[in-house]
């Protein structure tokens, strides 16, 4: 059990490092936002693996269970706004690409910092 | 063996995010970021994050991939240049990943019940939703009414969201050339003239409906709720848009409604809201709602995710629309 | 000695199911052509679906658990099949050709 939750641990900071990577380094504004979500997504198994309890099942109370270990619902609660919130923003970082597009011709940061430049 | 296939999944998971980042084609990106969504709800389903993991599929795996191709289609496919500053990057991201590893070996043992998550409000939240809330879900019972000022942030935020694309993308005419609005072109008439794939998604439509309000209503007995019924429902319209064409689909389910089903789902959430202080008690406090209290709790949970998936399905399917509909330079 | 019955049945069918999805996967590499691997890996991925969903209803016996099941096994059968067509007829719409004698996809090139 110490290796797996070790592994979630250090898959988690891998994730958030290539999301990370990928914002930072990709020049493609759509691979950035690609990248964010890939970010967003590695704090959510962050916190649903800090969620689980050995031997426990989902947090559902179904009548005539006998004394039950259930699994912690306030981080599940958490990621569920998150995931919401997560596509919300993606969804309006796309749009504003598209007017980018529309507007500069390009959705490459270095032409558009070129093109503000002139 | 459960920790065989978690370290395998876990292991698929890196490899598609690396094949995510390496690849210049941002169709395939698109597309195997779908597939990461997937392998990430399964996760969540193996950790006991039931909801969750519905929520991740729905949303994730469905309407993320819909709306990153809807930009594809308005943007470039290809990356042209692919990474400036690649050593400096590496030198941030490797020191970065360091330092949290570092920090990961101070995280609490996975699955210790001791840890400090478990202490404090957890129990208290399993303990007492049989008694104020009594409804199976602990999941919902929290979101819904323990927590229901973080939903309603939450509903907020979505419709801001609906309402700030719409203020970016919804007049129809972009780009350099400037169409008559009663020029169509051939992008709008969807899959048409391919027999099976219409049949097909005309027979499964109805269906999905169907299981939308399913899980709508049923939130509060397994897993469910407001957002992934909104998402649900709003992926059997993008659906029936891909087959018959968005100019159908707008005539289905007009412009109009979908701004009153973004409208009116936070209108009803905050009216729940506000009814508790108007019959005495505090804001978005159910208990004064009906006869007895967790009558009352229910029928508050009942309304406030109905409201809940009214605004995800108007918002999504308005940011469908808002990408479908633009024209392309 | 019933129970026994179905947990060999169902095992058998699980471990078909398995083996059915490998060989798609393995055809799904190994094939030369793009529509020679989607017809490897849609037919086989089908088949291993119905296998595998059929060996947990054997396992969840008669309950409610069953009819949802059977409800998803109806929805992958008219799905999958539906899936790889239109990926065909896309593939066939972006101009690759189906010649069995290419070893490496046109896709990667447009």
């Amino acid at each position: 059990m110490e290796l797996l939750g070790l592994y979630h641990y250090w898959v988690f900071v891998v994730l958030l490092m290539i999301g990370f990577y990928a914002v930072v380094a990709k020049v493609n504004l759509i691979k950035k936002l690609i990248g964010l979500s890939l970010f967003q997504s590695a704090v959510f198994l962050l916190y649903i693996t800090m969620s689980k309890v050995s031997g426990g099942t989902a947090p559902i109370v179904l009548p005539g269970m006998v004394d039950p270990l259930y699994s912690n619902p306030l981080p599940q609660v958490l990621i569920l706004t998150a995931i919401v919130v997560g596509i919300s923003t993606t969804a309006l970082g796309l749009g504003i690409v598209v007017r980018i597009k529309e507007e500069y011709g390009t959705t490459e940061e270095h032409e558009i910092q070129e093109i503000d430049r002139r | 063996m459960t920790i065989v296939f978690g370290i395998f999944l876990l292991t698929l998971l890196v490899i598609t995010a690396l094949g995510i980042v390496h690849t210049r084609n941002l169709f395939v990106a698109v597309m195997l970021l779908g597939i990461f969504s997937l392998l990430i709800a399964l996760n969540f389903f193996i950790l006991d994050a039931a909801d969750v993991a519905l929520t991740e599929a729905a949303v994730g795996a469905g309407i993320s991939t819909v709306l990153f191709l809807g930009a594809l289609a308005l943007t470039s496919e290809r990356e042209r240049l692919g990474t400036r500053h690649r050593w400096l990057s590496l030198a941030v991201v490797a020191s970065a990943t360091l330092v949290v590893l570092y920090a990961t070996f101070d995280k609490p043992r996975f699955g210790d019940p001791n840890a400090p998550v478990h202490q404090h409000v957890a129990p208290w939240y399993l303990e007492k939703t049989p008694e104020y809330v009594d409804i199976p879900n602990v999941v919902t019972a929290v979101l819904g009414s323990f927590r229901g000022y973080d939903t309603l942030g939450e509903v907020f935020v979505v419709f801001t969201a609906g309402i700030g694309v719409l203020f970016l993308l919804s007049s129809r005419r972009g780009g350099a050339n400037h169409r008559p609005p009663g020029e169509r072109d051939a992008s709008g008439i969807g899959l048409r003239e391919h027999v099976i794939p219409r049949v097909v998604g005309r027979l499964l439509v109805p269906f999905i409906l169907l299981f939308g309000l399913y899980v709508q209503f049923h939130g509060e007995y397994g897993p469910g709720g407001g957002f992934q019924a909104g998402a649900l429902i709003a992926a059997a319209f993008i659906l029936y848009a891909l087959i018959e064409g968005e100019d159908r689909t707008l005539a289905a389910v007009p412009q109009r409604w979908l701004n009153a089903l973004m409208v009116g789902g936070a209108l009803l959430y905050g009216g729940v809201g506000l009814a508790g202080i108007v019959l005495g008690s505090n804001f978005l406090d159910y208990s004064v709602l009906g006869a007895d209290p967790v009558a009352g709790q229910h029928l508050g949970i009942i309304l406030i995710e109905a409201g809940v998936g009214m605004t995800v399905t108007g918002t999504l399917l308005s940011i469908f629309h808002a990408f479908a509909a633009r024209d392309r330079a | 000695m019933m129970d026994l019955i179905l947990d060999v049945v169902s095992w058998a069918l699980l471990s078909a199911g398995g083996v059915f999805v490998l060989i798609g996967g393995i055809g799904a590499l190994r094939m030369p052509n793009l529509y020679t691997r989607m017809h490897a890996a849609s037919v086989t991925d089908t088949m291993g679906a119905v296998l595998v969903l059929t060996g947990v209803m054997l396992q969840a016996g008669l309950s409610l658990a069953t009819i949802k099941l059977a409800a998803i096994l109806l929805f992958l059968l008219v799905t999958s099949p539906t899936a790889s067509y239109a990926l065909a007829s896309a593939a066939l719409l972006a101009g690759i050709k189906p010649d069995a004698g290419h070893a490496a996809d046109e896709a990667t090139d447009s």
